[in-house]
């Protein structure tokens, strides 16, 4: 019986279809290997990102010229934004595991549409190729920052052209996978699978969806706009034109505010996949955080002027954009209350997805209530533009969003592989990686409260010791990083081979086999409980 | 779960449609002669809405679709109406 077994399951990564070896993976029309793909891609260009983090750091190590010049800073920080987010963190969790996961999660074979999701992904591989070809074709890489704001953008003689347009291609990208995703949350779940049956990361990434689709076309229009004005001296946003730099601002960041929830929304959804697993006890207030990624996802939209508030908007407009900006804190707190409160009482086992949900927790927590100081108008015009938004920014996104992502890794990882890593291993890289990044990014808060602007290369010698702690809690979390990454690797390739439910958890995903068969199924599930139902 | 039905719209109803939005084109560029001020920016908005609707509703089916979709589509139109009207808040009092 086994051995009949044995021969029917073959799964994704062995499968032999039409294509072989590497066209096997071009060619695919699966959404693991898709979401695979996906991962690698985001992996290196993570890594190039992350290089390029560490080189501005080295530069601040010390006040004056150190390794590069002023100009050199600029392009680096700039296209250091644009890989990181528009190629690493807005596709990030959504892409790679919602890619992965979604079907699996609502019992379906696949997504909706797997020749777009084909596409997506090479429209995707493509503008990542034309963001990274700025760096170097003849007039160098954009020194705009990653939010072109004009009218400098209109007038500055790097390659602002290209870059825009590479994130202009990425939108599309963006676009046809919040568009497939949709589709198929409404049309391929499983018999029985109700939208109140769906887990979390299912509702979190329906969210996600929406608002990639509502809000990149925004963006999109918003380049094209300010490539036609360079190229054609039309003035959309040029004073000297005619034009309005505030409505740059307004347009761009209609999409980028909502783009911050591309980013975290998914996060949210891995947490609360996370918690009930390793509390072995049903998550607390289901309703609740399912309707609170659709809150955040709405109020999300309405909220972009906080980025504004000393642009030159009217005092009516920013009391308005402030209010909202402390509505959208309330349905972020009610997914953090409603996990503490599944941790209550639970049988925690601090496994390394675990941990780095609890780190989740508490970065998140630390970036959201600075987040609040932002929002403030007083505050907010007191600390603008300096290194407390630099530290704000990066605890919600890296140690929001990209400690999640290190949390889905290695709970999905056994799944997605069919092995584990090194568990002992993984503990001692998170360890290193929370100490490092909270010693790089913590010291940037009081940096930025003493004045210290951003996106200078260099400052007074006074703020030096910030700036060397924050340098070596830079090396501290590259360190970090590549012990975890040669431990998933290694597990990956090496690692014991991994039960269908090492974690025992309860979604659909830990049902079926490790690593899933092409279809993911034998045949339909029929869902008659709900997701977490632990004994 | 999934609407397989499909619906067969007649050519006169698309044609006639095709005529209200040439005429509504025509109206864009005519408004334009007038010095509306402030208001030029809702008129154009408004007359692009009604535009919209005709598309929607006969070129893309949105019809004969289900009540859910077409609620979906209707409160896209709201969030896209909120923007706009929160970004002139900054206009209107800048």
């Amino acid at each position: 019986m086994t051995e009949t077994k044995k021969i029917e399951y073959v799964s994704y990564l062995d499968r032999q279809g039409e294509y072989k070896g590497i066209f096997s993976w071009i060619f695919t029309l699966d959404h693991k290997r898709i979401g695979l793909m996906y991962l690698y891609a985001i992996m290196v260009l993570f890594f190039v990102g992350a290089i390029m983090g560490l080189l501005m750091r080295v530069e601040l190590i010390a006040p004056g010229e150190t390794i590069m010049k002023a100009q050199t800073y600029n392009g680096l920080f700039t296209v250091h934004g644009i890989i990181m987010i528009f190629m690493v963190v807005i596709p990030g969790l959504s892409v790679i595991f919602g890619n992965f996961f979604l079907p699996i999660l609502i019992g379906a074979k696949d997504v909706a549409f797997p020749k777009l999701n084909r596409l997506s992904f090479w429209i995707y591989i493509t503008g990542c190729i034309l963001a990274i070809s700025t760096q170097f074709l003849k007039k160098g890489p954009p020194d705009t920052g990653w939010s072109f704001y004009a009218p400098y953008s209109t007038t500055t003689g790097t390659n602002v052209i290209m870059a825009t347009f590479a994130a202009f291609v990425l939108g599309f990208s963006s676009i046809l996978t919040g568009l497939n995703f949709i589709v198929t949350i409404h049309q391929m779940r499983a018999p029985g699978m109700k939208f109140f049956n769906m887990p979390l990361f299912s509702w979190a990434i329906y969210a996600t969806a929406w608002t990639q689709l509502l809000a990149t076309p925004i963006i999109g229009i918003t380049l094209l706009m300010l490539i036609a004005e360079r190229l054609f001296g039309i003035g959309f946003f040029n004073p000297a034109l005619g034009g309005d730099p505030v409505l740059f601002q307004h347009l761009f960041w209609i999409y980028s505010h909502p783009a911050v929830y591309i980013m975290i929304l998914p996060a949210l959804g891995v947490i609360s996949e996370i918690i009930p697993t390793f509390c072995q006890k049903k998550i607390y207030g289901y309703k609740a955080i399912a309707f609170s990624s659709i809150a955040i996802a709405g109020v999300g939209f309405l909220v972009w002027g906080h980025h504004m508030f000393t642009s030159g908007m009217s005092d009516q407009a920013r009391w308005f954009f402030s209010l909202l900006t402390f509505l959208v804190a309330v349905p972020s707190a009610i997914k953090v209350f409603n996990w503490l409160a599944t941790m209550y009482k639970g049988s925690i086992d601090l496994k390394p997805p675990f941990l780095y949900a609890l780190a989740f927790i508490f970065l998140f927590t630390i970036g959201g209530t600075t987040g609040l100081l932002l929002g403030s108008v007083a505050t907010n015009v007191q600390v603008h533009d300096t290194a407390f938004v630099v530290a704000h920014f990066h605890y919600i996104i890296f140690g929001g969003m990209g400690f999640a992502f290190f949390g889905a890794i290695h709970y999905w990882l056994p799944k997605m592989y069919g092995r584990m890593y090194n568990m002992k291993r993984a503990t001692i890289a998170w360890g290193i990686n929370f100490v490092g990044f909270n010693l790089l990014y913590f010291p940037q808060f009081i940096l930025g409260f003493e004045g210290v602007p951003r996106r200078y290369y260099d400052y007074l010698p006074q703020f030096q010791t910030g700036q060397v702690i924050s340098t070596i809690g830079g090396f501290i979390l590259i360190a970090g990083l590549i012990l975890m990454v040669i431990n998933l690797v290694q597990g990956a390739r090496h690692g014991e081979i991994a039960p269908a439910n090492p974690w025992q958890g309860s979604t659909l995903e830990w049902q079926i086999p490790s690593p899933p068969s092409l279809e993911n199924f034998d045949e339909a599930p029929v869902i008659k409980k709900n997701p977490y139902d632990y004994k | 779960m999934a609407n397989n039905t499909t619906h067969t719209t007649e050519y006169k109803v698309l044609a006639r449609v095709l005529l209200v939005l040439m005429f509504f084109t025509f109206l864009t560029i005519s408004v334009t002669t007038y010095h509306l001020a402030a208001f030029s920016v809702t008129v154009a908005l408004l007359i692009a809405s009604v535009k919209g609707f005709f598309v929607l509703t006969y070129f893309m089916h949105l019809k004969y679709e289900s009540t859910l979709l077409r609620i979906l589509v209707a409160m896209i139109f709201v969030l896209y109406a909120v923007i706009i009207l929160i970004t002139f808040i900054d206009y209107a009092f800048r």
